[in-house]
């Protein structure tokens, strides 16, 4: 997370132009947009409604019925934490009891803070809960020293890149 | 070179990651290169044994020799027990097609996965893979209609609805254009069915979307993954690159004159959007809102156009059917649920994971038997089964046999075939509550019963977990819960009250526990 370029019209606009061509281009526009700027600048809505040939009501009803979209630049970090019922029933609640309990953390609240803890409901990990998603990086059983420490800045496992057909190789 | 190489397996399963697969797989090569010994790390799908991950595989003489769960720091200790010759240590546990949990599945959909590398189309054929797709080019698209119906394939997302019945309508509908999309947004609390079959074995959804595009004459594909799922949707991406390069998609599936397009499209964080009309609005790039059936999506779906909508699951189980015929799948089973079920066990349970067989084994089976009980030890108090809007089931129905009608018939479902477990400490009137709080946060607000419905629902069950003039605000539930179920445009409003009445049904001292005015005192 973090590292995202400043926002940058020029950019948009070739993002948008570049994904336009596609059916339903909404979704894959707005996704690009926050990859590349980690929020949708409301300064893109009328990009995205000229390009896309749709008013700028509804691509502003598109970013606002989604909960991915960010309107505005995200914290420095995020983690994503689970709390559906098969989290539930491994513990996640006490885990956002210890939240707020050791780090005044308050999950859901955005303010000044760089780092934010969202709830989710789930995340696919469901028989090695709790879980929680840290970038594009699945934690499972995570327990509370495990969620301090990330909340501390504890950088979680690194992902797998897989090149398509390739399996790792080790020789001397 | 010293020995020959050994191939060792390690795999890419988001859970496995979860739990440092990616550390295990640095620490064997690492300490291979150290040694000076070769090895060949093939990284795979996950076997669906969770509790042991990371579960390392060794092939010694043909066979493949299991060890888990093991952490980077075991490694340096696993090859001191020269665990490439299959050696001794406390973490071997044997061959893994013999391991308890083996021997007792029907891996039809699932076969490759956690054998294979996912990635690897010439893998994937030389595992039996494409031979389905292959036999569907033969033959003529009411035929492959006809195949998927007599399976006796029911949709796997939810709905159970026969797939070879929506592919028959798709089928027979006129248009230029037509769809195949697939519906990965696996949004049920305690499934990851969907998410491990791409991740595991990305090929045979391809090959299960290209049969039904072959079948009803579609020309373009969509799968939709939910944004939770990263690693899967990557996985899948790379996938349809190599099976593009591969022939398989693109302008002629396999040399026929079909042709196939497909994409990956992700989704941006709204349960609603596992609904399928829901889901055909997002794709079409608008506010994921539910859309009134009729039109059904076989006639009018995506853009308007005719559209196959099916599950993960569903779409992976026909090369299978197509490969082994309608009537392999249809022999197994029970009553009108043919074939197998991926059944995922979660929640609080000692051993969670993927178990595919036939319909008609015991909840029992799947959670003491498979599951072993409860993580925390204690005993089984309720099990959910069917993803948030199923039913919780107390531990004496646990004798109900996982099959579509005899779920229903104790008033739950099946639906993507989760089953959360929970132990003696979970309190069912707080999951009544969440139950409609999560109605309320993903409803998608079409319609009153449900928009409204659920906050009204999560605020009766305030009153009545503080004990609030309980008859009377149990009273309000019984009604809200009948007017959600009769009056809601689709399952999201007009299901939740399940879980809340299977609680209250079957737990109701937790909706008056005497405990809690003894307590305050
Ligand atoms: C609220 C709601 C959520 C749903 N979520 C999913 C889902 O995540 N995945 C899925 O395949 N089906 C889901 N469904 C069922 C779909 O509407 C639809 O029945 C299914 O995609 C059809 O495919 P199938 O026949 O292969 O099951 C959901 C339905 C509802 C009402
Ligand atoms: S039941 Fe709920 S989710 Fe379904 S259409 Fe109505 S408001 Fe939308
Ligand atoms: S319920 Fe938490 S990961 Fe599925």
């Amino acid at each position: 997370m973090g590292g995202y370029a400043p926002w940058n019209a020029d950019v948009a606009q070739q993002l948008v132009a570049r994904l336009s061509g596609l059916e339903g281009a909404m979704l894959p526009v707005l996704h690009a947009l926050q990859e590349e700027f980690g929020y949708i600048d409301s300064a893109a809505v009328p990009l995205i409604a000229d390009a896309l040939n749709v008013s700028r009501a509804e691509v502003h009803g598109a970013i606002t019925f989604y909960d991915d979209f960010r309107e505005g630049p995200p914290p420095a970090r995020i983690i994503k934490l689970c709390r559906a019922e098969a989290c539930q029933a491994l513990g996640c609640e006490s885990l956002v009891a210890e939240l707020a309990r050791s780090r005044g953390i308050v999950v859901d609240q955005h303010g000044a803070a760089d780092l934010v803890v969202e709830t989710v409901y789930c995340l696919g990990n469901c028989a090695l809960g709790p879980a929680a998603l840290v970038g594009d990086q699945l934690i499972g059983r995570l327990d509370a020293p495990r969620l301090m420490a990330l909340c501390d800045g504890a950088a979680p496992a690194r992902v797998q890149e897989l090149p398509p057909g390739a399996a790792g190789r080790a020789a001397p | 070179m010293s020995a020959a190489t050994t191939r060792v397996f390690v795999p890419v399963d988001a859970a496995a990651l979860s739990v440092g697969a990616e550390a295990v797989a640095c620490a064997i090569a690492a300490e291979a290169a150290a040694r000076g010994l070769c090895v060949d790390i093939v990284r795979t799908g996950s076997r669906g044994m969770l509790w042991l991950e990371p579960l390392v595989e060794v092939e010694v003489a043909g066979r493949r020799i299991a060890y888990g769960p093991v952490a980077a720091g075991d490694v340096a200790a696993l090859f001191d027990g020269d665990f490439l010759a299959g050696g001794a240590h406390p973490l071997h546990l044997g061959p893994t097609d013999a391991l308890a949990w083996m021997p007792r599945q029907e891996r039809f959909t699932f076969a490759r996965v956690g054998v294979t590398d996912p990635l690897s189309l010439a893998d994937y054929r030389a595992q039996g893979g494409l031979a389905g797709l292959t036999r569907a080019l033969a033959m003529a698209p009411a035929e492959i209609v006809e195949a998927v119906r007599a399976s006796g394939l029911r949709g796997r997302g939810g709905a159970g609805f026969p797939t070879g019945i929506k592919w028959k309508t798709v089928l027979a509908a006129e248009a230029e254009r037509k769809y195949i999309v697939c519906n990965a947004d696996e949004g049920d609390s305690g499934t990851f069915a969907d998410r491990m079959l791409m991740e595991g074995d990305p090929f045979v959804l391809i090959e299960g979307m290209a049969i039904a595009a072959v079948a009803v004459g579609a020309t373009q594909g969509y799968i939709y993954v939910r944004s939770e799922y990263p690693h899967a949707a990557r996985t899948l991406r790379r996938a349809i690159v190599a099976a593009e390069r591969g022939g398989v998609l693109g302008a002629s599936v396999l040399g026929s004159p079909h042709a196939f397009r497909l994409e990956v499209r992700v989704g941006a964080g709204a349960y609603i959007c596992g609904e399928e009309t829901s889901l055909l609005e997002s794709l079409e790039g608008k506010r994921a809102i539910v859309r009134a059936k009729p039109p059904l999506p076989a006639l009018a779906g995506l853009f308007g156009q005719p559209t196959v909508v099916n599950n993960v699951l569903s779409l992976a189980s026909v090369p299978w059917i197509l490969a082994h015929g309608a009537e392999a799948y249809a022999g197994v089973g029970m009553g009108r649920s043919r074939g197998t079920m991926p059944v995922q066990l979660a929640g609080n349970v000692r051993r969670g994971g993927l178990i595919e067989l036939a319909f008609g084994v015991s909840l029992r089976t799947l959670v003491e038997g498979f599951g072993g009980g409860t993580l925390t030890g204690r005993p089984v108090r309720a099990v959910q089964v069917g993803g948030p809007l199923g039913a919780y089931l107390p531990e004496h129905l646990l004798d109900t046999p996982l099959d579509y009608e005899a779920l229903a018939a104790v008033g739950g479902m099946l639906g993507h075939g989760g089953i959360v477990v929970f132990d003696d400490r979970v309190d069912m009137a707080h999951q009544a509550r969440f139950a409609f709080a999560f109605c309320a946060k993903e409803s998608c607000g079409k319609c009153t019963p449900c928009r409204i419905g659920a906050v009204r629902g999560a605020e009766t069950m305030d009153r009545i977990i503080a004990g609030e003039d309980r008859p009377a605000n149990i009273d309000v539930l019984r009604d809200l819960s009948h007017l959600m179920t009769d009056a809601s445009l689709c399952a999201m409003g007009g299901l939740t009250p399940m879980p809340v009445m299977s609680a209250l049904t079957h737990f109701p001292e937790d909706f008056d526990p005497p405990a809690l005015s003894a307590a305050a005192e």
